[in-house]
């Protein structure tokens, strides 16, 4: 068991590595002759106008919140999944299963009549 | 069965090799073949892309270096290798640089799990299908650090999209593999290509749940940026989307990652739906294996040719259509279908009929979806008929004088 994590440690290493040695033998093989207009930033020649990081929208924060309550449920969802259907899972677990499904679906249509999925 | 590390291991000791000599030179080998074997995946996969979408297109492709263009991708690849990295002067330093490489390192890593044989795997671990899910966010999170870093308007806007649409679209994806845990009962990607093995090896999890596996290919577009869903990289409104400012070898690497990205989907939806290994004649002595991991392959390039074929076919999405398709059409599609099954699979029942009840709503729920974006489909011709006439639209595009 240790050793199928060990694996994944070593090649989570090699992953790194790959695309780095990659990159790092692009910048040597490849001509370093910077200027100001080369290393500005491109947007289709314009010259840029203000800041680019800015405020933005509140609705991005609202999707990336009901992403992250979903997300959660889910990852809550996968071990019961593993579970189900075993005899130690008795009936009280599977009610409360059913409540917590049910309170995920109360979740989606409140924020569905409250105009959280509502995209302008 | 013995794994594949199992018996390397055997066979070094057996050869007078101490035994941790052993271990790490089985764990090398088993890296280094991932390694090597995925870039090379993504030379053929380019290769393929290219030639195909061609021939959709009434094109050639590439045809000029090597026989077919085979060497076409190596080319370019040693192109890539001799340009200039420029280093945008107002970028974020740490996000910019960063960025193509976490976006490398999370797709390589998902091919540890995924399933070539029996006792072939990188790592048959009990988590297997959870951590695919786990490892789906680095790829979002090394999107989202190009698109802020870069500090280019064009990529923060599609930074944008990609919490928009990688973060929504990954619910959907999410339970429809859930679907097929809940029905199994193990995240185990050889366990369940085993349990596909029924009917001379064509029990699979497709003809039980094709809704399951439906909303999982769509998701799968989605999740690996293909054209329905490339708002990330819409050529003809971001540019390039959130590696615009990125050249040589850096924005090999995004492009690295999407391919493989896109490869490791169809490799994961052909060993949960399509029964994985399994299919006539895997049981035989001596070429059973290689059958096995023939059948493999030809399912996962099946499904990355679907996805292929749906690149060179269908138009892009707007913005609220992608987003409400997936939160008002998949999400509650998925969640209603998690919990049939939930109650399904409670009830005293023999197999066959439980098999019969999860068909059956898979069924409904791929009737309910059609029919949803059938409506939807005909008010955008509605709002459309009031603009043009479509008799007149080519030709003219001038509106209709009310």
């Amino acid at each position: 068991m240790l050793l199928k994590y060990a694996f994944i440690f070593i090649l989570s290493g090699f992953a790194l590595v790959l695309p780095l040695v990659s990159i790092v033998a692009g910048a040597i093989l490849g001509p370093r002759k910077p200027d100001p207009v080369k290393n500005d930033i491109y947007e289709s020649g314009l010259n840029t106008i203000g800041d680019t990081w800015i405020q933005f929208r509140a609705q991005f924060y609202l999707i990336g919140l009901v992403f992250l309550v979903f997300d959660l449920e889910v990852v809550f969802l996968y071990p019961i999944a593993m579970a189900y259907g075993r005899p130690e899972f008795g009936m009280a677990a599977v009610l409360v299963t059913l409540l917590f499904m049910a309170l995920l679906i109360v979740g989606l249509v409140y924020d569905w009549r409250k105009g959280g999925l509502e995209w302008q | 069965m013995a794994e594949w590390y199992q018996v390397l291991m055997a066979a070094l000791v057996g050869a007078g090799v101490p035994e941790w000599i052993a271990t790490a030179i089985a764990l090398l080998v088993g890296v280094t073949a991932i390694g090597l074997v995925a870039p090379l995946i993504a030379l053929i996969l380019v290769w393929l892309l290219r030639k195909v979408i061609s021939r959709i297109q009434d094109r050639i492709g590439p045809n000029r270096v090597g026989r077919f263009g085979l060497l076409q991708t190596i080319a370019d690849i040693v192109k890539l290798l001799s340009k200039e990295g420029i280093n945008p002067s107002r970028a974020d330093f740490m996000a910019y640089n960063l960025a193509p490489i976490l976006s490398v390192f999370g797709v390589l890593l998902l091919f540890a799990v995924v399933p070539v044989t029996r006792g072939l795997i990188g790592v048959d671990i009990n988590v297997g299908v959870l951590y695919i899910v786990a490892l789906g966010s680095i790829g979002i999170m090394a999107a989202l650090m190009a698109g802020w870093g870069s500090n280019n308007k064009y990529a923060l806007l599609s930074g944008f999209r990609v919490v928009a649409q990688l973060l929504s679209y990954e619910i959907p994806l999410v339970l429809s593999m859930l679907a097929v845990v809940l029905y199994a009962g193990t995240m185990r990607f050889g366990e369940l290509a085993e349990q596909q093995g029924n009917f001379l090896g064509l029990g699979w999890y497709v003809f039980l749940m094709p809704g399951a596996a439906l909303i999982f290919f769509v998701c799968a577009l989605a999740e690996s940026e293909q054209t329905p869903f490339d708002l990330l990289e819409a050529e003809s409104e971001l540019i390039a989307g959130f590696h615009i400012e990125y050249s040589g070898m850096r924005f090999a690497m995004f492009f690295l990652a999407q391919f493989l990205g896109g490869f490791v989907f169809a490799w994961v939806g052909a060993a949960m739906f399509l029964g994985g290994w399994q299919g006539p004649g895997v049981d035989l002595p001596g070429i059973g294996g290689f059958l096995a991991a023939g059948y493999m392959m030809l399912k996962t390039f099946a499904i990355y040719l679907l996805m292929i074929w749906v690149r060179g076919t269908f138009p892009r999405l707007r913005v609220d259509q992608m987003m409400s398709f997936c939160w008002k059409i998949l999400v509650p599609l998925t969640v209603g279908l998690i919990s049939w099954q939930m109650v399904v699979q409670v009830l005293d029942l023999p197999t066959p009929v439980i098999a019969v009840l999860v068909l059956v709503g898979n069924l409904l729920v791929m009737g309910i979806g059609l029919y949803a974006v059938g409506r939807a489909i005909r008010q955008e011709g509605f709002r459309t008929k009031r603009a043009f006439t479509p008799d007149s639209l080519i030709g003219t595009m001038q509106p209709v004088a009310e």
